[in-house]
């Protein structure tokens, strides 16, 4: 090791000494002819600009190519169809710009290089120029824009009423879903209630609360062609519930409740086939740097068809499960304590 | 200030004719100096310290990125306490990332770069002895130096460096429960950002200052430089903003010690709930953005006035349409305090209000557009010198036109849902603020190195140094994109634990390769810059036939600038390659009546200005 190091330090002041020589020798000869260098170097560079424009180019376009397989993965929910392509238009208009403007900018360099012989174009203004490429991209946008917030107002203004509420509850470093079961209303939960047997710190005593279901491990289930209204909570610090297949984001802030509400339109199995991979699953990601952990955080997602998730759900226990009514009222004399401390 | 001016012309004058030295000792020359020469060197050097500092965190972490898991026996020799066993510990990980986005925000593209340009070329440009307050101006640096010094010890102090990311969003760094960093190096974090707020705001008001008061006779508004109209309207925009970064900063430090509740509510960690009650994290988000999206001007319109002088310079042309620039700045600087609400399009904000936050977004697309456009105007038809300086320009013209078109993509709140906090955010920032304003600040600094140091740099490695540059970024940032487009987030130790993910390894391990590269390249720019400023060949006069006031200065720094009185301007600085003129440039400080055969119709307007201001002011 000591070795390694010695040889690397000994290499970089060799290499330092070579670059040394390297300058002493340019400067001088720079010293003899400054403008011939000049030129050769405006030669070269432009010569170099336009081939690295060239292969720069070829590549963006093979790359693209090449790694479009895993670029936006089939979208799983309603929404994320219409998302992935209005990001195709827009990929589409900012492609053209993108490469008429590099073109040009490029081309320009190599072409109008430095000449004696010649001079610049003594060229500063030109207002009907001006405003064409202040009033043409004005219009772009404004169509980007439509068409963009008219998508965004669609995904959060429709009406939630319909959808089946469930809760995504955050904390470092896991998940837990909870369903609200047949009266689709979740329980009333606070922070002051959380202990080892009730992670999400649920009011017992809510009638609401009574067929609630949570996830116990580390997977959780959405039917198929059916809306979820879904509640992000967290109990710590800022967490985001990422589902990167359904185009679904939302961040967990502690002290409110966020909302995201999405229809899921592929099962687990469906997406097996189209991704041609048997051991293929949905995920939830956390997105939002929650601590040294965060990178471990995340649960699987398996869509499944309503009939399957309905049998799944029944399989699951109550919120309430294997808690007795006497300790409930114990738990909760703690909590008022400090509540009143407060 | 008429009345000081007239004083420091006497000042200086006097000193010329008895050619004796300013009495400096070498502490009031080189470390509490008041001159603004020499504050932008200090300024320039230190953020070069600490540029390479985050520089080689940032590939300490991305070896993990492409190697999850694998030792590096090395790591263990150089940081033993971050990277036992040769594996970058997940903890240090998260500081190293957040300590590099901290300080090459702040400490290099807005200290470092609006420290240095702004100091070395607002007296010099506008024709000023010094700055209006050479005192301020070096309680700047030294405010700076100080934040720096307490942002490098944080890294070593128990617990760690603060590793929340360098948007520290509360409730995580409120709470040494969550994360270890959130301990005594997230309390330095802060006690350093004030500390650098306070540095900002005696440079900005500096600087603001000395535009508008110190300007020399006939440099009016539509002469200045754009460098000059890019610094005023940067200082302005940082004057208006870091007051809320720093009211941010205090409530949090409130928050994390004095156990106010202005961003904490809720919360039950570590096994027990907190008796914080009724504050919102996302208060702090939106105080945080107020600042940080006028930041990101801040960082990048110093490198655009500073391209565009450099563009003009080298392109032997004007600048395609100078009014339009200030415009387009202007109106980019207003509209910066009114698009903060596009990075919390996903924090559970009103849908409605996130459609306005995309309609103001969306405008800022305008003016860039416009700027674009002039910039790739200027060069057609022009007559190109391919200094490295030039190409470093024309790297940002094309750095910001491909950070800029995603940055649409990224403001449309509809597909931000599924973009945000991924590597294509990674992408498009680190392209359009990161490696734009850094080839700004190269272009910057080779193209005034002699202004500096009153050497050159070495050419040859200059364009070694910007082909591999310009390559290694293309190289990391161009495949983030797919990264992010296949749901990649970001802050992330490894991707390891989602199997999808795995068949990217391969991008990562390009994007590695390539930031080494990059690594590589500063090496040979650090080397040029420092073999240069002792070796270097002595600079000329005016060595690049520039039209601005600074290259009239005597190469031998004085100090007051100029022996004698300062020179009077008589025109626009960029009448380059002008029809019937014997050279290409003609310089601010040449008359109209010297100048018969170059002299448009237009010009007479100007012409006759310069005479009354001549005759009103003759007492000056």
């Amino acid at each position: 090791m000591n070795f390694i190091l010695i040889l690397t330090i000994g290499l970089s002041v060799f290499v330092m000494w070579r670059l040394m020589n390297i300058v002493q020798l340019t400067s001088r000869l720079s010293g003899e002819n400054e403008e011939e260098e000049q030129n050769r170097d405006n030669k070269v560079n432009g010569i170099l600009l336009m081939a690295f424009m060239v292969i720069g180019l070829l590549l963006v376009v093979y790359m693209t190519v090449r790694y479009s397989e895993f670029m936006l993965p089939k979208a799983a929910t309603e929404h994320g169809e219409e998302t992935d392509l209005l990001l195709w238009w827009n990929f589409g208009v900012i492609g053209i710009v993108f490469f008429i403007t590099q073109i040009a900018l490029f081309y320009f360099g190599y072409k109008y290089r430095f000449n004696k012989s010649r001079r610049a174009f003594f060229y500063h203004e030109n207002h009907k120029l001006e405003i064409w490429w202040t009033v043409i991209p004005t219009i772009v946008l404004a169509a980007l824009i439509v068409t963009g917030l008219n998508s965004w107002n669609k995904m959060t203004q429709s009406d939630h009423d319909d959808g089946m509420k469930i809760q995504v509850y955050s904390y470092q470093f896991a998940f837990i879903a909870r369903y609200a079961g047949p009266d689709n209303v979740l329980g009333k939960s606070s922070y002051l209630l959380i202990s080892d047997t009730n992670p999400l710190g649920i009011d017992y005593d809510d009638p609401a609360a009574a067929d609630d279901i949570m996830t116990r491990g580390n997977e959780m289930r959405l039917p198929v062609g059916i809306p979820i209204d879904m509640d992000c909570n967290s109990r710590d610090v800022i967490h985001s519930v990422y589902f990167p297949h359904l185009r679904t984001q939302m961040n967990a802030v502690p002290g409110m409740t966020t909302n995201f509400y999405f229809k899921p339109t592929i099962t687990t199995a469906e997406m097996r086939e189209i991704e041609q991979d048997e051991n293929f699953d949905y995920v939830l990601l956390c997105n939002k740097v929650c601590g040294v952990a965060h990178y471990t955080m995340n649960m699987k997602l398996v869509i499944d068809e309503p009939d399957d998730f309905r049998t799944w759900l029944k399989e699951q226990k109550p919120v309430m499960d294997g808690v007795e009514t006497a300790e409930n009222s114990e738990e909760e004399s703690e909590p008022d304590e400090q509540m009143a401390a407060m | 200030m008429e009345v000081k001016q007239g004083v420091q012309v006497e000042h200086a004058a006097e000193h010329d004719a008895h050619d004796h030295e300013h009495h400096d000792t070498f502490w009031t020359k080189y470390v509490f100096s008041q001159d603004h020469k020499m504050i932008s060197k200090q300024f320039l050097i230190t953020a070069i310290i600490m540029a390479y500092m985050a520089m080689a965190m940032s590939m300490i972490f991305r070896l993990q990125l492409a190697w999850p898991g694998e030792a590096f026996p090395f790591l263990e020799k150089i940081i033993p306490n971050f990277a036992p066993d040769g594996i970058l510990d997940p903890s240090a990980y998260l500081a190293f990332v957040t300590l590099h986005g901290t300080i090459m925000v702040f400490f290099v593209l807005t200290g470092g770069l609006s420290g240095t340009f702004s100091n070395l070329l607002i007296p010099l440009q506008v024709g000023a002895r010094d700055m209006a307050s050479g005192f301020l101006n070096m309680l700047s640096y030294w405010f700076f130096f100080a934040s720096c010094t307490v942002m490098t010890i944080s890294i070593y102090v128990e617990g760690g460096a603060a590793s929340g990311g360098w948007t520290i969003y509360p409730p995580l760094s409120a709470l040494p429960q969550a994360i270890p960093g959130s301990g005594m190096g997230m309390t330095l974090w802060l006690v350093s950002m004030a500390l650098f707020i306070i540095s900002a705001l005696l440079g900005g008001i500096n600087y603001v200052c000395t535009i508008i008061n110190l300007r020399t006779k006939g440099m009016t508004l539509t002469r200045l430089p754009l460098t000059i109209w890019a610094f005023l309207i940067t200082a302005t925009l940082g004057i208006l903003s870091f007051p809320v970064l720093l009211s941010a900063a205090l409530l949090l430090i409130f928050d994390r010690s004095f156990g106010t509740s202005f961003y904490l509510s809720d919360i039950f960690i570590a096994g027990e709930p907190l008796a914080h009650s009724g504050g919102s994290p996302i208060l702090f988000q939106h105080l945080f953005w107020f600042l940080g999206h006028p930041e990101v001007y801040i960082v990048l319109l110093p490198a655009l006035g500073l391209a565009s002088e450099v563009i003009s310079v080298n392109a032997r042309k004007p600048i395609f349409g100078y009014k339009a620039m200030v415009v387009s700045m202007l109106v980019i600087a207003f509209l910066s305090f009114i698009v903060w609400g596009h990075h919390m399009f996903i924090t559970g904000m009103n849908p409605f209000l996130g459609s306005v936050f995309v309609f103001t977004t969306l405008l800022v697309a305008i003016p860039s557009a416009v700027k674009t456009f002039n910039y790739i105007a200027t060069l057609w038809r022009a007559n190109i010198q391919f200094t490295p300086q030039m190409l470093f320009g024309i790297g940002l013209v094309s750095f910001f036109i491909s950070g800029g078109l995603t940055g649409i993509i990224l403001g449309d709140s509809a597909l931000d849902i599924n973009l945000h906090d991924n590597y294509f955010v990674v992408a498009h920032f680190h392209i359009v603020m990161g490696a734009s304003a850094i080839f700004g600040m190269f272009a910057g600094v080779y193209h005034w190195f002699p202004r500096m140091f009153g050497r050159m740099m070495n050419k040859k490695l200059g364009y070694a140094h910007f082909w591999l540059t310009v390559i290694a970024v293309y190289g990391v940032f161009f495949p983030m994109h797919f990264l992010g487009l296949a749901g990649v987030p970001r802050r992330y130790y490894a991707n390891t634990a989602y199997k999808e993910f795995d068949a990217l390894i391969n991008i990562n391990e390009l994007v590695t390769v390539m930031a080494m590269l990059g690594g590589i390249a500063q090496l040979i720019f650090l080397f040029n810059f420092v073999y240069s400023i002792f070796r270097g060949k002595a600079s000329p006069q005016n060595p690049w036939k520039s039209n601005t006031l600074e290259w009239t200065a005597p190469v031998k720094h004085l100090h007051g600038n100029w022996p004698g009185r300062i020179p009077v301007i008589h025109r626009w600085p960029y009448d380059y390659s002008k029809p019937g003129a014997k050279d290409d440039y003609i310089p601010q400080t040449v008359p109209f009546t010297e100048t018969p055969e170059s002299n448009l119709p237009a010009d007479e307007r100007e012409a006759k200005f310069n005479e009354e201001i001549a005759n009103a002011r003759s007492d000056v």
